[in-house]
This record gives C-alpha cells, structure tokens and sequence, in this order.
C-alpha cells in the first residue's frame, strides 16, 4: 500500500529534518533558558520516540499481508488495553514534567537593579532611577512622545528630574535584573528569544520579570501579541554589557 | 434516493426553507465548502505577502483600493485577511461541516427514527447561521478596512474602537456581531442534536447501541451548549463597551494614539478568561465529531467492531469533561499566577490519556481488521490518525508553561494547530463526504481522483506544516505582517519561501476534490443502497438492532469466516 510507504518516508523525512535543521534556536543567555534547551531536548526524544512508533505502527498495519483468517479475541481485552495505554501515556507525561522544573520554583532574586519596560504602539521606552536610585512619579497626562516624555514623568516630582529613559535595554551581565512591564494602550508581549520566555505586558498590570543574563551581546525584543497595525514593526534592542561597561554607562546618564 | 417522486414537488420556498434534515445538512455543507474555498484564498494571499511583501500585484489594488494602493497588500490589510482566514475556518468550516452538516445528514438515519427532533428550529438554525456568515463578510469588505484582531479578538485592541487601528470601528462591531449570531445558532443546532439523540432514537437502541458518530456528535453538542452562551455573554459585553461605554474588558487611563480613553476599571484579563473558556472547548467541537467519524469509517473498511467500543465512548466524554477545564493554558504568559499555570498543565496534560486511548483504538481495529479495504474515505481516516498523533504530541510541548513560554505565539503554534485542526480534522471532513456522499446525493464519487487528492493532500499537509515547526524553534513570532524588521527572521526566509511554495501547491491539489464533488453531484456513478455493506441503521433503514451493537460485521457472514 503506497500510504504505509509514504508514512516511512515521512517519519524518516521528520528524522533528517530534526537532524539537519533548516533553523534552529539562538543562544541561550540565562539560566532558565538553559534549563529550557534541556527541557526541549528531554520533550523531543520522549515524543519524538512516541511519533515514530506510532507512525511506524500504522505503517507496518497497512503494509502487512494478512493472513485470512485472523480474527481472535474478545471486546474485554479492548477495555483493558485501553486503560494500560492510558495510563502509559500518563506515565510518559509524569516523566516529562519530572524532568522540568516546576513553574512554581522560580526564585525571586534578592535586591535585583530595577529597570521600568513601557510598551505602546509601536515602539518600547525604558526608564532607569537615574543616580538618586528612585524612580520619579508617572502619569499618562504627561505623556508626550514629541517632547521627550514618552513614558509621562511627572515634572512636579523632583525624583524624577535625574530618571533615564532611553529606547535600547541596557542590563549588566551576572546581576539580577528586574523587568517592571508597563503598557499604555494594548496588550504587547516583551519577547527575547534568547531568553527563552515571553511576558504579556497588559495595560493595567505591572508584571515584573526577573532576568540574570549571563552573557554580553546585542539581542533583539520582538512584540509577540497582536497589538495593532504594525504589530511586525515593534522592534526593540537588548544590550547585555559587562557589568563594569554597565556602570560606566550608567554614570554617564 | 429518489423517493420524492409520488409526492408533489414541493415549491420552490419549500425547498429553500426547508425543514427536511438532509436538505439543512447539504445547505449546510455548501456553507462550508464556501467558507473553506474562501479561506484557503485568504491564506494563499496571506502567504504571498509573507514571502514577497514589495511586490506590486495590480489585482491586489483593483480589489481593494484603498488598503492595496499601487498593488502592495498593507499590514492593515494582511491583519485583516488574517483574521477572516482564522474566523471562517474555525467557524464556519470547523464548526459547521463536522458537527452540523454531517450530523444532520446522518444522525436521525443512524438512530434509525429518520428525523430530528425540532425540523423548524433546525432550519432556523441554518438560515442564522447564514446570516453570521453574511455580516462576516460585510465586516471585510468596508472601505475603512476589516477587523484586524485576530480569530481571538483580546480588547484592549478590540474594544476601543478605531483608534487603536484600521478597521477596529464598524468593521469589529460586525465582527463581534458575526458571532454573536453564530453563537446562537450554534446553541439552537446543539439543543436540537441532544434532544434528537436522547428522544428520537428508533424504539430498542440504547445509548449504548448507539454508533459512534453518534456519540461524538451528542457529547459535542454539550459542550457546545455550555461554550457557547459564554462566547455570547461575552460579545454582548465586548458590544457595550465598544457602543454604550461601559468598561468591562479596558482599564482606565489609557492613551491610545495620542488620545486619552474614556474607559476605567476594565480588566482585559477577564476577557481572556472567558474567550478561551469558550475557545478551548471549541477546538474540541472541531475535532470530536471527526473521531467519531473515523472510529465509525475504520470499523466500516477493518469489518470489525472497535477495538473497544465502550472506551470510544468515553474516551471523548473525558476529553470533552477535561476539555473544558484547561482554557487557561492558553494564558500561560499572560500574567496569571504560578499556580493557576500548574493546575492548568497538569489539566491539560491529562488529556494526552484518553487521546491516546483514541489512537491505540484506531491501531487496534485496523490491526484486527478482518479484511482492510482502502476506499478514499478509510484513506483519509489514517491519514487523519498520522495527523492527529503529530498534531497531539506538539501539544506536549505547549502544556509545560515552561516551554510555551518560547513557542507561545510563534509559527510552533501555527504549525500545532494547524497540523490538528487545519488538517486533521479537515482529513475526517474529507473521509465523511466520501462515505456519506451516497447518502447526501444519491451518488458515487470519483475514488481515482480521491485517492489522487487524498495521497497529495496527505504529502503536502506534511511538506507545509511539519518544516513550519522549525520557524517556532528559531522563535519566529505570528500574526507578523512581514519578516522585513528583524534580523533574525532573515535566517527563516529560505524557510518561508519553502512553506508558501507547498501552500500553493496543497492549494492547487483541493481543485481536484473540488471538480470531483461538482463532476459527481451531476455526474457521478448512482449509488447503491449499502455501496460500503455498512452495519449501522444509515445503510440498512429497515435493519434490525444488533444486540452486538452498532457494528456486528462478524456476524454479517461472507467477509469473515
Ligand atoms: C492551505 C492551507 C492553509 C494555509 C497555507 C494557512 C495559512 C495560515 C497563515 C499564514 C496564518 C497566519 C499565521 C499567523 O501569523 O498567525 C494562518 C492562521 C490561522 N489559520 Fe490557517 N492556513 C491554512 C489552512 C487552515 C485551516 C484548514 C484552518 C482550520 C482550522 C486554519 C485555521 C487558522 C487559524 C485559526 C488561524 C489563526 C488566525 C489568527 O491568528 O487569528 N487554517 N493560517
Ligand atoms: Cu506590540
Ligand atoms: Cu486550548
């Protein structure tokens, strides 16, 4: 039957692509994004182990010459058969979460640097406390993205005079950072695919996300939910310095 | 199938309006067909301007003036064609052929008693479903462009109106219209499928005895009677904020397009909640009517019962039980907290038991067949077994929170569903018109072309949808109108460019299903009354009822010994 040979050349097709892929995963530049490349990798064989039996299976049912007569076998065994496979894949899934970590175990860091994440169509801010280490009070009345507020610091309150906004992501390698995500307008997502994780910014909310890069480079922040018109256009810059780089950066602002 | 000849031809309204089930059940397959040609257009175009977003195509402008001018698609537009493409196939080609058409056509024949339990509220149904389907397409075609939020519509975009871009004004008021329409008409159709199963079975067939289809049909209309009015609710309120000001769904103090919002105290959230308590049932909706009919088809052609009968019984009520309590996983990143994200894992997880209790079904039967026979619609249902298992195990992926939150929202997710809904269960539709074909209009159709459709649609949902998982991998977002803004995407393009070539040639294969149907409702070879020597009531109308059940094939002598 041609089905049973064009399912072995697609799961043999499947095979080569996993092996020689025509893309792949950027570098990984936190711990929990190394913990997800193994989590990846652990999840690929075990369903990748299942996808090729189950194919392969199918495959050898149809290509089979069968005998005329093989007609054996009671319903009961179906029912029985059935709670096994049942239970086969809850035990493939129990050792599938084992292996990741649970979404409960992140651990917060201890005094990470704060830097503030706005969001609105189509474009990111950040703020930095500036050198008083506080950050000034925002409000959406002063928002004015042609005089040089785009995230409404309110002039009346003097810890914001010193705060830093700028349009590229400025961390330091090796220190925790945490990420306070800010939208004025729609749902954005702050995506960095080198940190392996995504973060919807909703308007309303301030979602933190806690970030230790362990390694300096340019990485790009795409918005990953739909937000508008030029939703492909909301690019953004991370910059991941050497921590001293970092510091002089920051005394220079 | 020609009994209607003694009686008088009813008038033209008659047949127009018509209560007779099988007419509802073909009007309701031409919808389909309709949406799902339109679909397959929208996606096509969506593909070309993926791939070559500066190129001019004249036609583009004669269509749409505006949003095309000088021959290049603008975001707007793409976003717009994006979220017809996504509503017409989830609703009116996933929704509609499955469950409605294909119940209607076969339901009160199976159940032996040969009518629904309410024929007008079944025509209703139908002709309101229509009218969703028109205000849809009026939704696209306003000069201001149309709605641009996507098949899930998440305010804040989708409820501030136009300022928060082109075609959120009249263009999403429709939107949401369209499916408040739908929803009721949906809710009208699942009440008439329940009560016509639970009341207008032939006297002597139990629950129990019932075929499959029929089960999966029933337990589907639960869940639609429990998802829909939620989808309902919610639009109305959607509706409310957008028209009268209320703020359900938008928080205060927003400044969207340089103009302060009127709305406070929404949550956006809450939105999210709702639409996906609906619209993860919903994906089941899709696809338990498609496991019925391929439990029902493969027991047909391995002339043999189930595997286990009683477990494709209850392996989809427990998916649909499980089913409805999952909606969260598809908030993973949306800020709500730790724990709600581990229940909903482990929830979602748990649905890959009685999937596979499905799949070892399936092998089961085929693997005891009696004899296997390989018309075009046994050929679809295997296909729809490879699809599903692939489909199913990238779901692995997406119920670890830890892993969506990578793939969330990129082509992974793309590829995922498409691989299970797109094509899957679009594979059971394509196995349902060829066995129920004879039933539907008396006649054959062509299975060398069926089988020649069937093997390049097969190929081509692999060759398009299994490389699109490796743009998930490299993180290649979705619902982007072009690649052009970031350098990363500029590795994926070779990929791309192979994604939108197999998409045009998948495209071209569905021409011949496409003459094929047309060729064969004219022309096609008459059908006999059993063509498959089918063993349930459809086939065999003065049949007994089997204490074996449903599908006593040993018994029926000569294809066993
Ligand atoms: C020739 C076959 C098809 C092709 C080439 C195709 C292509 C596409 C593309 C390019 C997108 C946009 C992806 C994104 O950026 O988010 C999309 C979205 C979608 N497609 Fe298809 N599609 C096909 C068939 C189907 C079928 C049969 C279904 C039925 C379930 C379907 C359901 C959807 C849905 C629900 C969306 C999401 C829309 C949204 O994001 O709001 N597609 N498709
Ligand atoms: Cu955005
Ligand atoms: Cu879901």
């Amino acid at each position: 039957m041609l089905l049973g040979l064009i399912l072995l050349i697609t799961t043999l097709a499947a095979c080569l692509l996993i092996t020689h892929p025509p893309v792949w995963f950027p570098v990984a530049i936190t711990g929990p994004a190394h913990a997800f490349d193994g989590q990846f990798t652990w999840t690929l064989w075990v369903t990748g182990i299942l996808f090729i039996a189950a194919q392969l299976l199918l495959a050898g049912i149809i290509l089979r010459r069968r005998a005329a007569n093989s007609v054996p076998a009671p319903s009961s065994s179906g029912v029985r058969a059935s709670l096994l496979a049942a239970a086969a894949m809850i035990a493939v899934e129990v050792a599938l979460a084992a292996h990741g970590s649970s979404p409960l175990s992140h651990a917060t860091a201890k005094n990470p640097e704060i830097i503030e994440v706005y969001a609105h169509q189509f474009a990111w801010n950040f703020r930095y406390p500036g050198p008083d280490g506080v950050f000034g009070r925002v409000k959406t009345e002063f928002i004015a993205d042609a005089a040089g507020n785009p995230v409404g610091i309110d002039p009346s309150d003097s810890r914001g005079n010193d705060d830093v906004v700028v349009s590229t992501l400025r961390i330091p390698a090796g220190r925790p950072v945490r990420l306070m995500l800010h939208s004025r307008d729609v749902i954005h997502d702050f995506f960095v695919r080198e940190l392996r994780t995504k973060q919807d910014i909703v308007p309303g909310m301030e979602i933190p996300l806690d970030v230790l890069a362990d390694r300096p480079g340019q990485y790009e922040i795409a918005c990953a939910e739909l937000c508008g018109l030029a939703h492909n256009q909301m690019h953004g810059v991370l910059l991941v310095m050497p921590a001293e780089d970092y510091d002089q950066w920051k005394l220079k602002h | 199938m020609e009994t209607q000849t003694l009686t008088p031809r009813p008038s033209l309204f008659r047949r127009v309006f018509s209560t007779d089930h099988r007419t509802i059940a073909r009007q309701y397959f031409f919808l389909s067909i309709f949406a799902v040609i339109t679909g397959v257009c929208l996606s096509l175009l969506m593909r070309y301007h993926l791939v070559w977003p500066h190129e001019k195509v004249r036609w583009f402008e004669a269509i749409w003036s505006v949003r095309a001018e000088g021959g290049i698609m603008t975001e707007e537009l793409y976003l717009s064609l994006m979220t017809l493409h996504g509503t017409i196939m989830v609703f009116f080609v996933l929704t509609l052929a499955p469950l409605n058409a294909f119940s209607n056509l076969v339901l009160p024949e199976q159940l032996g008693r040969r009518e629904m339990a309410f024929p007008r509220l079944n025509m209703l149904s139908f002709w309101i479903t229509l009218v969703s389907f028109l205000t849809l397409l009026a939704s696209c075609v306003l000069d201001e462009g149309g709605p641009i939020a996507g098949w899930t519509a998440y305010p804040p975009l989708s409820a501030v109106g136009a300022v928060s871009g082109p075609g959120e004004g009249l263009g999403q008021t429709l939107w949401f219209v369209s499916i408040g329409i739908f929803c009721i008409g949906s809710l009208l159709a699942a009440m008439n499928i329940i009560s016509t199963v639970i009341e207008c079975r032939r006297p002597g067939m139990s629950l129990m005895q019932m075929p499959l289809t029929c089960w999966n049909w029933f337990v589907t209309s639960i869940l639609s009677v429990l998802s829909f009015p939620v989808l309902l609710a919610a639009g109305l309120l959607i509706l409310l904020d957008r028209l009268v000001g209320t703020s359900f769904f938008v928080p205060g103090d927003l400044l969207i397009a340089e103009q302060h919002n009127p709305h406070a105290g929404g949550s956006p959230l809450l939105w999210q909640h709702l639409f996906w308590f609906f619209g993860h049932p919903e994906v089941y909706i899709a696809i338990l009517p498609g496991m019925g009919i391929v439990s029902h088809i493969i027991s047909n052609f391995s002339r043999r019962a189930p595997f286990s009968y009683r477990a494709c019984v209850w392996a989809p009520v427990a998916i649909a039980f499980l089913g409805m309590l999952v909606w969260g996983h598809h908030m993973f990143i949306s800020g709500i907290s730790p724990y709600s994200a581990l229940t909903f894992s482990l929830v979602t997880m748990s649905i890959g038991a009685p999937s596979a209790v499905l799949v070892l079904n399936w092998l089961g039967t085929t693997f005891r067949a009696a004899r296997l026979e390989f018309p075009t619609a046994m050929l679809f249902c295997l296909g729809f077994v490879s699809l599903f298992v692939t489909g199913g195990l990238t779901g692995l992926y997406l119920g670890q929170p830890e892993i969506d939150a990578y793939f969330h929202d990129t082509a992974f997710v793309v590829a995922h569903f498409h691989m299970i809904m797109g094509m899957a269960a679009l594979f059971a539709v394509f196995a349902a018109t060829f066995y129920w074909f004879p039933l539907m209009f008396g006649r054959m159709l062509n299975e060398r072309l069926g089988k020649l459709h069937f093997y390049l649609t097969f190929i081509g949902a692999y060759a398009l949808f299994l490389p699109m998982h490796f743009a998930g991998f490299a993180g290649n977002p979705r619902r982007y109108a072009d690649f052009t803004n970031f350098d990363f995407l500029q590795a994926v393009m070779p990929l791309q460019h192979w994604i939108t070539m197999t998409a045009f040639a998948l495209g071209a294969v569905q021409l011949i299903f496409i003459w094929n149907l047309f060729s064969s409702i004219w022309r096609g070879a008459p059908a006999t009354a059993n063509p498959w020597s089918g063993s349930t009531l459809e086939w065999n109308p003065d049949g007994e009822i089997s204490t074996l059940g449903p599908y006593s094939y040993s018994n029926s002598g000569s294809e066993t010994n």
